[in-house]
């Protein structure tokens, strides 16, 4: 499986998501700059943490504008798997790939630390090889993740079943302790918590692999069906 | 040339934690009067003479410079000189 | 704006214009000399800047001669952006600390912020890839809301720029006394990457070659601000606001992007950060160093205000810039590069055969120096040295002995200690993990960071107890080093070499230049004795406030290497029915100690006695048994003694222990005595654990009770439940911040 790591001026994380994709899941992956307007190359896209465009105005707001985001627009379209994670995820929510925003952390400090999540549905593409319920270890590491949505669109998003990741202990004050989406048909994920952080047991977690790997092995079946 | 003021403020019912400090501090230093404090931005423009400028201005805020799911924005145009 | 351009040369002589700018007349009279004419305004502006003790090290200079800097793994000493070290495989390490601890005394947030900036230039300057951060912070007590507010937005400047240019912070120290109240220390580590073959330098060679002006336009910002940190702050500092830079962190990573790719281009033939004195040092240091001259053009240089001097062109100190020198003609090759990431560059001016720096602006020659008389001429001075009263009387003094009542009430106190406690409200705002390399985060001895694609690891602490050193300074240098090592050591990594930041008070008052003295003495025996010597480092004086001086702080930034990842060890026990041992041997010292300072509320008596070879022996010996595969946990004891070592080696797994001492309790518990470990060891790896390692005592057992149990003289003095202890140790700083003074 082929993924695009989309890089803006400011990422931060694009190597660690690189590093995951080809030293532990093993698949491939190259670097998208963002003034890049084709991504139909990649089977996956991947928008990694940072502080895109400095962050300056709203986290995720200029980097939302790039050139690239219209191909994120258009690749996810065709249902390819999308996935933002910490800026990634607030550029998503700034380009309206995924409903709501991201307001500063209640305690109005940065906060880094592993942190219980909740696996909160497990039949997607991006969580089959979770236990549904299961909890996971992951790093979060942002100062802006305070997801909040009006209660209209929490209700639409509980309705289609949209809220993949909770918080066990919300650190943020999110929106009843969200901490990744997806959009309806399934296929954009946007999340706090750094998957790509918690590959390999040498750095304590190796629980973020199972949602690479969940993509691949998704992505492998639908493959062998189409062709 | 115009200087237009935009003001970026937090919609009502969205929380603003930097609000609620800044108004703890104030009533520490006494000021108990402050009963809300609201955080929001201010993004001054300079802007060339164009046609439809308070449309061009709207599509800016729209696009960019706020974001409608939890700010509302306005703005004041001002004639400048450089 | 005043044009500084239309003032005499003899208005700056009659009216002492240059005092105003830090020279004294002696200084002012040389450069006459040296120019056999007077200075024009620009022209005394860029000496005052190199001649300030932060540029120059006219006042250390003497003492800084006597660190060892060299050693076979040593690739780069001191004199570079950074110093660098050989770490195998075609690797190395590039390593520097500075200090910024006037501006964060003025400007907290920005102060910190621009220090983090700074090293990391240092650092990329050299071609390496940033991978860590570190930080040495000193406050005063958490008592006032000064303090408070210091310590909160000194926090907030690191982790607002750490986090956003993607350099993990993992480690450093917090300590907490009155004597940097008015003066806190914020004392910045970079720890870089690099192959080799790849190593840059600060070189300006080639005559006609280009030089090239990289990243952030030039403003007002931060003028003088190399010769306000020359100088004693007082309650007039608050005035020189404006000095203070404002950091963009955005800036910053897009600039080490793009110079690590430039590094990869070979028409690159020489960098430099344009830190403090701006591009007077970086384009004065590359000529001198390469014999060499420069012409630039200041009209070319970018600007971010209107109708900037030339003088304030040359002393800017505007964050996130860099000078590059190019081969001639291929000065478009950097400009793509840089274009790329949204940067520009532009070619300013050319090296030169002739010696010297000249400045051009508005058509006119504005300024001509010889590049030397800048960069290595600056007077060299030996200030007068005394041993102050204080110490006489310290060291006649008999043994302090503590009376310590309820032992358990007391090791709680000792937890609760700002300086002991837990350091997590400080660390939860870092970015640790970014780079995912960070093998250990914060909370341990030392961090340690991966080398991605090896077998190897670099563990990294930084270290200085100053009241041991207030003192005595001569001990206590030699224990701010060995305590780093120590550090090192228990990670499992073999000391390396160390850069320092000498954090020190007015070298103008005699007694403070005897601590100097005497410290720098000191830290050089235990670096010879050790092996780690100094490659890099930073001079900070003038620490103090409203006549009162900073205890002598000369933080220890200190590097090792990890071997084989199988070796990282942390200080937290890790299985219940593990063997307890104390390496060494416990006497009553207690001068320095946090316990004196719990029942005394000062410092007094003599520091705690170090031998260095003792020292270094237990360190090889812990090593060889960690590398051997026999030690489960190693932990030093420092501040707050064995007592506090066991009760925070539980922690991280809320395990229990059970101890049995013998003698008198309180030395036992709370000594501060030198050259001590606590580490733990499988009962199966105990017989070969103890051929290795001599000295030992065993103090008892890891339990899974959740409880410590001391006895001593088979009498139980301390029953403590480890999550009790815990919660004391992690709620103490939370808790001070939130309490009203």
């Amino acid at each position: 499986m082929k993924f695009a790591v989309v890089v803006f001026p400011g990422s931060n994380c694009d190597r660690d998501m690189l590093h995951a994709i080809t030293d532990a899941l093993q698949e491939e992956a190259s670097f998208v700059w963002h003034t890049e307007t084709d991504l139909s190359p990649y089977d996956g896209i991947l928008l990694p943490g940072g502080f895109s465009h400095g962050d300056y105005l709203r986290s995720g707001a200029m980097g939302a504008t790039a050139p690239i985001m219209q191909a994120v627009k258009q690749e996810a379209a065709k249902g390819k798997p999308v996935l933002g994670v910490c800026n990634g995820f607030q550029i998503l929510l700034e380009a309206g790939l995924l409903p709501g925003a991201m307001l500063r952390n209640e305690s109005l400090s940065f906060i880094c630390r592993n942190i219980g999540i909740k696996v909160r549905r497990n039949n997607t593409m991006f969580t089959s090889k979770y236990e549904q319920g299961e909890e996971i270890i992951l790093p979060i590491a942002h100062g802006e993740g305070n997801y909040f949505c009006d209660d209209q669109t929490y209700e639409a998003l509980q309705r289609n079943n949209q809220i993949l990741f909770t918080y066990s202990n919300n650190p943020n004050g999110s929106v009843q302790d969200i901490a990744g989406i997806c959009n309806e048909r399934g296929n954009v994920l946007g999340m706090m918590p750094h998957p790509e952080r918690a590959v390999e047991s040498l750095l304590g977690s190796t629980d973020g692999l199972t949602l690479f790997q969940s993509i691949v092995s998704n992505w492998r079946e639908s493959h062998v069906l189409n062709t | 040339m115009f200087k237009v003021k935009v003001f970026v403020t937090l919609k009502e019912g969205v929380l603003d934690p930097q609000g609620k400090a800044i108004q703890q501090s104030l009533a520490s230093l006494s000021y108990d009067e402050v009963e809300e404090v609201r955080v929001g931005k201010y993004i001054e423009l300079m802007v060339e003479q164009r046609e439809e400028l308070e449309k061009r201005i709207n599509e800016m805020c729209d696009q960019l410079l706020a974001n409608p799911v939890i700010e509302d924005y306005y703005y004041e145009i001002e004639e400048a000189v450089r | 704006m005043y044009s500084t351009l239309d003032i005499s040369t003899d208005k700056i002589e009659q009216d002492q214009l240059y005092k105003e700018m830090g020279l004294s007349d002696d200084e002012f009279a040389s450069i006459k000399e040296i120019l056999g004419r007077k200075p024009n305004y620009t022209e005394t502006g860029l000496f005052s800047v190199m001649w300030s003790e932060h540029c120059s090290y006219k006042n250390s200079k003497s003492l800084l001669k006597k660190f060892p800097t060299k050693a076979p793994h040593v690739l780069q000493g001191p004199g570079e952006g950074a110093g660098i070290i050989d770490i195998g495989e075609g690797k190395a390490v590039v390593f520097k600390i500075e200090s910024h601890n006037h501006p964060s005394a003025i400007e907290p947030y920005q102060g910190a912020a621009t220090g983090v900036g700074g090293i990391l230039r240092d650092v990329f300057s050299m071609g390496a890839r940033p991978i860590a951060l570190l930080n040495s912070l000193r406050f005063g007590e958490l008592t006032t809301e000064r303090v408070k507010y210091l310590f909160r937005e000194v926090v907030h400047g690191i982790s607002g720029y750490g986090n956003c240019v993607g350099v993990p912070t993992v480690g450093g120290e917090v300590q907490f006394d009155a004597c940097y109240e008015g003066n806190p220390l914020v004392n910045a580590m970079c720890v870089g990457i690099i192959d080799q073959e790849d190593i840059q330098k600060g070189i300006a060679t080639g005559i006609g070659n280009s030089v090239m002006y990289v990243g952030a336009p030039t403003g007002r910002d931060g003028i003088h601000g190399a010769t306000f940190a020359s100088e004693e702050l007082s309650d007039s500092s608050a005035s020189k606001r404006p000095s203070v830079q404002v950091g963009d962190p955005f800036m910053e990573k897009l600039l080490i992007e793009a110079c690590l790719e430039i590094t990869q281009c070979d028409a690159l033939v020489g960098m430099q950060d344009m830190g403090a004195a701006g591009l007077t040092s970086s384009a004065s240091e590359m000529a001198s160093k390469s014999g060499t001259g420069i012409e630039m053009r200041l009209d070319e240089v970018p600007q971010r205000e209107q109708q900037m001097t030339p003088y304030e062109l040359m002393l800017s100190e505007s964050q996130e810039r860099m000078l590059l020198i190019v081969e001639k003609g291929r000065e478009r090759e950097i400009e793509t590069i840089v274009e790329k990431y949204g940067l520009s560059a532009c070619t300013i001016g050319e090296v030169m055969e002739e010696q010297v720096l000249r400045l051009q602006f508005a058509g006119e020659t504005v300024a001509e120096v010889p590049v030397d008389a800048l960069a290595e001429e600056a007077p060299v001075y030996y200030p007068e040295s005394k041993e102050p009263e204080y110490f006489t009387t310290f060291q006649q003094q008999p043994d302090y002995v503590p009376v310590v009542d309820n032992e358990e009430e007391m090791v709680l106190q000792l937890l609760q200690q700002s300086t002991i406690a837990s350091k997590e409200w400080v660390y939860d705002q870092y970015d640790t993990m970014v780079g995912t390399n960070t093998v250990v985060t914060p909370g341990s001895d030392a961090a340690i960071v991966r080398v991605r694609g090896t077998e190897k690891a670099i563990a990294m602490t930084t270290d200085c107890n100053s009241r041991y050193i207030y003192l005595d300074p001569e001990t206590g240098g030699k224990i701010a080093v060995a305590e780093a090592a120590r550090n090192i050591v228990c990670s499992g990594a073999k000391p390396m070499a160390l850069t320092d930041c000498l954090n020190f008070g007015s070298p103008d008052i005699p007694e403070n230049y005897w601590q100097m003295a005497k410290t720098v003495d000191g830290m050089s025996a235990a670096c010879n004795q050790l092996t780690t010597p100094v490659i890099s480092g930073n001079v900070s004086l003038y620490n103090g406030s409203n006549n009162q001086s900073i205890y002598p702080t000369p933080v220890v930034g200190m590097v090792g290497l990890v071997e084989k990842l199988d070796d990282i060890t942390q200080q937290a026990f890790q299985q219940a029915g593990d063997v307890i041992y104390l390496i060494g041997e416990t006497k009553a010292e207690f001068g320095g100690s946090e316990i004196q300072k719990v029942l005394e509320g000062s410092y007094f008596g003599k520091a705690p006695s170090i031998d260095l070879e003792l020292e270094q022996q237990r360190q090889e010996q812990l090593l060889a048994a960690i590398q051997n595969g026999f030690v489960r946990s190693a932990h030093d004891v420092a501040e707050g003694g064995v007592a506090v070592s066991l009760a925070e080696s539980l922690f991280a797994n809320e395990l229990g222990c059970a101890i049995h001492l013998t003698g008198d309790a309180t030395t036992q518990l709370f000594s501060e005595t030198q050259s001590r470990f606590i580490v733990s060891v499988s009962k199966q790896h105990q017989e070969a654990f103890e051929q290795i390692v001599s000295d030992i005592h065993v103090l008892g057992e890891v339990t899974d009770s959740g409880t410590m149990h001391v006895h001593v003289n088979e009498q139980e003095v301390i029953a403590l439940s480890t999550s009790e202890m815990k919660k004391a140790w992690r709620e103490s700083i939370p808790c001070q911040l939130k309490s009203k003074a």
